[in-house]
């Protein structure tokens, strides 16, 4: 075929697939506590006494399901960090995020596993494993993850 | 009792940033063609399909159903497989066990992926928990930081020793035609890189790529008729410890640890640096390329480093790691584990041209998720007992 | 094929909304489930294969979330994307390579959480079909046109179909909707796709599922007895629905004629004593027995017609009420097993048909069941 070849594309298009994601019990749990009481809580498990934040019903070791609800002060020290260079388009806001900011895993006094979050110091040089930080909340609060704005730095 | 199952053939595209010129069925059909005629086999003499790629990507759903003009499915049994970034390596495991499980002869393992065709950021994100990780998920990058800050703070390792290991992969990739980046590059460019997410820069982390690969796995019963030289599979396990993402240590990968611990002892393996030729292994950023060799058992923790430094890794090493240039240097990430499987295959089988590592017997890929998901697969040119 | 049976299983309600579960609570409950019928802990079971996907969940890593609900942690764990039944099948060539002696296989989803006209738009190629808005109830509307015209099936025969299979879950404590109805009220329902009325179509429902597979040896530590695997097959159709005759299923016929092969089954008819197979649609009851080989093409509406299929007939079709009483997609064609199971054991209560041996679980998956999953299993 002597004709030019033309490679087309095509878009998706704008419908988006929303979802309605059930929490379930151990998650309502913690958000309400996040929304109604500024508090953060984890669960623990009967057997092996691991306190997981955030919580969920099974014990992944031990498998077993897990009822005794744990609060936490909101107090801990960064685990690890990294500070994020570059934007992108956050899935849940369609909004691109404004960097540098700081993710961090969070490991809170009480609980064995961390939560991960912002933390309020962007500077790579001077962020350190061990810091002490505490949780902020929002004023107007909802029931979401977000209710915690980001963790501050307590400790020089 | 199982069947033993070799690879017989094996078949990828080549790797680039974006295949404009072919559509995803096409793309499939690429590898497939190629994995065929490495088998010298027809589509006739497959038994059944299975495939593997990562939905969101490129937006179809039930792909084993939309694959089948390319992927030969039509009138044959096929389904999918999907885990995640490890798709490869479970499509490889899955493959192996529908010929170890006696019910088919020769089964063809597809992976692929057209990252060009979608925002795979956003995709990888949306694989964290929706309520707990996602509002503050760093992506597939601000997690793999994570761990390298982890480690950094751990053993005092520093961002040129995780640069040795962007070097080294990249000039491998000088020697493999498919690879999608094929440029020497020194520790100062890596240093200088832009920094995407402290402490990985550009330079550490593997690109997005368009591409596809193929693997033929056979039975006991037809594998030397087939390959004069064939890649039988010694040993597959996987585990994972990643559900909600403040879960796992992030200082090593355990699941990682763990997989290789049971698959060592299951087949007698007491130090791998030795028994092993070759290695393709599963590093989505130099970091991990430090680290994760030492749950492989290759060096004590927070020695990874030294591996790389004494040459010991390199094409004239004692222990060649990523022949190919790995995935630091192609990543089509439903293929990307898969592609780790045939490299090995293609060691073994004595393929590999400029890449070959003369002499290579043994041979252990790795696959990896974005959820610590880890795969462990081991070959050998000799038919198990 | 080695023996390998199923020894333990367990299925949630079906609803039309789980609001208080979230995925890993479903798959934990049926898990526990699936343990304690088997008699078994979570240490006995040496893999898990899940089953679910990225579209319905809205995640990506589908499988992800549910790893810890299911015992996963110490152990391979692979995930099937696709019908359950697949999964199921799966989780027997694991068992069969020897590596294993147990698997898991759990299957989930809550179709309630999103829109499933997007979600299954999304099987349809975005380079051509996509774009006409096809979803799982217009392309299926377009194969009963198909099957209807090629056949002259009625929109009657399909109607008794429904009546059927919903008056049949009324014996199923765990079906989503079980309904008294009549053919009259069938015809009269709401026209959602022609030639499709909402009467003849499976509603949309959360659920979870699960079974254990387990080899011979680890069967014996099982509490009840074992229901043995005799034979599986699965085939898949060409994917653009203008490359297939929607009349026809000959993947169905490919999968059941390996099924039937390695059971020993030369009269499926007369040696198959119990059916569950995946009636998404009232149309679809009728074209799959004919791929099954239980009638001539185009003669399922006159079998239907003569009660044969009826639970107090000579074969019964869908006694716990079928797909059309509970549709938990990628879920249904597990639940298949499971009653084909409770059948065989004789625990399937007020749906249990008398003096079965040998049942027979189906699954499709796929655009207009472009691909089937057959499963024999008996004493």
């Amino acid at each position: 075929m002597a004709e030019k070849k033309e490679l087309l594309t095509v878009q998706s298009g704008e419908a988006e697939q929303p979802f309605n994601w059930a929490m379930g019990r151990y998650v309502s749990k913690f958000m309400t506590e996040l929304r109604d009481n500024k508090r953060i809580v984890g669960v623990r498990c009967p057997q092996c006494k691991k306190v997981y934040v955030p919580p969920r019903q099974v014990c992944a070791d031990c498998f077993l399901p897990m009822e005794e609800i744990v609060p936490l002060s909101g107090q801990g020290s960064i685990y690890c960090f990294t500070v994020l260079s570059f934007g992108f388009v956050d899935p849940d806001t369609g909004k691109q995020r404004p960097v540098p900011y700081t993710w961090a895993f969070i490991k809170l006094e009480g609980a064995d596993t961390c939560l991960p979050h912002f933390v309020d110091l962007a500077d790579p040089k001077k962020l350190k494993v061990g810091m002490r930080v505490e949780a902020v909340f929002e004023e107007q609060r909802r029931g979401h993850l977000l209710d915690i704005k980001h963790f501050k730095v307590i400790e020089g | 009792m199982g069947k033993r199952v070799a690879i017989v053939g094996t078949g990828q595209t080549y790797m680039r940033s974006a295949r404009k010129d072919v559509n995803g069925q096409e793309l499939i059909n690429e590898a497939v063609t190629a994995a065929l005629a490495d088998a010298e086999l027809t589509m006739k003499d497959i038994d059944a399909v299975v495939i593997g790629n990562m939905d969101h990507f490129e937006g179809i759903n039930y792909v084993d159903s939309w694959s089948v003009d390319g992927s030969g499915g039509y009138l044959k049994p096929i389904f999918k497989v999907c885990t995640g970034g490890t798709t490869g390596t479970t499509v490889a495991m899955c493959g192996y066990y529908h010929v170890a499980s006696g019910l088919f002869d020769r089964v063809l393992a597809i992976g692929w992926e057209k990252n060009s065709e979608s925002d795979t950021t956003g995709a990888i994100i949306t694989a964290f928990d929706p309520v707990l990780d996602r509002p503050t998920f760093g992506g597939a990058v601000g997690g793999l930081a994570l761990t390298a800050q982890r480690y950094m703070h751990l053993y005092g390792a520093t961002e040129e020793d995780a640069a040795l290991v962007a070097v080294r992969d990249r000039k491998h990739a000088l020697n493999n035609p498919y690879a999608h980046l094929r440029l020497e590059i020194t520790v100062e460019d890596v240093m200088k890189s832009p920094m995407i997410s402290y402490p990985i820069k550009y330079l550490d982390m593997c690109p997005r790529t368009d591409g596809a690969c193929a693997v033929v796995f056979a039975s006991e019963d037809v594998a030397e008729k087939i390959a004069p030289q064939p890649a039988w599979v010694l040993g597959v396990v996987n585990r994972h410890n990643w559900t909600i993402t403040g879960d796992p240590d992030l200082g090593s990968l355990e699941s990682m640890a763990e997989a290789a611990a049971v698959l060592y002892q299951k087949l007698g393996i007491k130090e791998p640096l030795k028994e092993f030729d070759v290695m393709e292994l599963y590093f989505p950023s130099s970091w991990a390329g430090l680290m994760w060799p030492e749950d492989l058992g290759l060096a004590k923790r927070g020695e990874g480093a030294r591996l790389i430094r004494e040459g010991i890794t390199g094409m004239d090493g004692e222990l060649p790691i990523n022949p190919s240039g790995g995935v630091t240097s192609s990543n089509p990430i439903g293929a990307t584990a898969l592609l780790r499987v045939a490299e090995c295959a293609i060691q073994i089988m004595g393929k590999g041209g400029q890449r070959q590592v003369q002499g290579a017997k043994t041979a252990l890929a790795t696959g990896f998720g974005g959820c610590s998901w880890s795969d462990v697969m081991i070959f050998g040119a000799k038919k198990p007992s | 094929m080695d023996k390998v049976a199923i020894v333990g299983v367990g299925q949630t309600k079906y609803e039309r909304r789980k609001k208080d579960d979230s995925f890993a609570e479903m798959v934990y409950e049926v898990t526990v489930k699936a343990l304690e019928d088997a008699g078994l802990t979570v240490k006995d079971i040496e893999n898990v294969v899940s089953v679910s996907n990225d579209f319905w969940d809205g995640r990506t890593i589908s499988s992800m979330a549910i790893q810890d609900a299911c015992g996963s942690r110490h152990k391979d764990i692979s995930t099937v994307e696709g019908d359950g039944l697949f999964g199921a099948l799966y989780g027997l060539m694991r068992v069969l390579s020897g590596s294993f002696g147990t698997t898991l296989v759990v299957a989930h989803n809550k179709p309630s959480e999103s829109r499933m006209p997007l979600i299954t738009n999304g099987m349809f190629d975005p380079l051509y079909a996509r774009a006409l808005g096809l979803d799982s109830i217009s392309s299926s509307a377009l194969q009963a046109r198909a099957y209807m015209d090629a056949f002259g099936i009625t929109a009657e025969q399909c109607a008794r179909v429904s009546v059927k299979n919903h008056g049949n879950a009324r014996r199923n404590p765990l079906a989503h909707l079980p309904l008294e109805i009549t053919v009259e009220d069938v015809l009269k329902s709401r026209p959602l796709s022609d030639p499709l009325k909402l009467l003849d179509v499976s509603p949309i429902s959360d659920g979870a599922a699960a079974v254990i597979v387990a080899n011979e040896k680890s069967a014996v530590k099982a509490k009840k007895k074992p229901v043995w695997i005799k034979g599986v097959g699965h085939c898949s159709d060409a994917y653009h629905l203008g490359d297939r005759d929607l009349a026809r299923s000959p993947a169905l016929v490919a999968a059941s004629r390996k099924a039937y092969a390695m059971a020993g089954i030369k009269d499926p008819a007369v040696e198959i004593d119990v059916v569950e197979l995946y009636d998404a649609f009232s149309y679809m009851e009728l074209m799959w027995l004919e791929g099954l080989g239980f009638c001539a093409e185009g003669g399922a509406g006159a079998l239907t017609e003569r009660g044969v299929t009826a639970l107090g007939g000579d074969l019964p079709v869908n006694p716990s009420g079928g797909v059309l009483s509970a549709h938990a997609v990628l879920v249904a064609g597990l639940a298949r097993l499971i009653e084909a199971v409770l059948q065989v054991r004789g625990e399937a209560g007020e749906h249990q048909v008398s003096g079965c041996r040998t049942a027979l679980a189906h699954g499709i998956n796929g655009p207009c069941g472009q691909g089937h999953c057959v499963m024999i299993v008996g004493e």
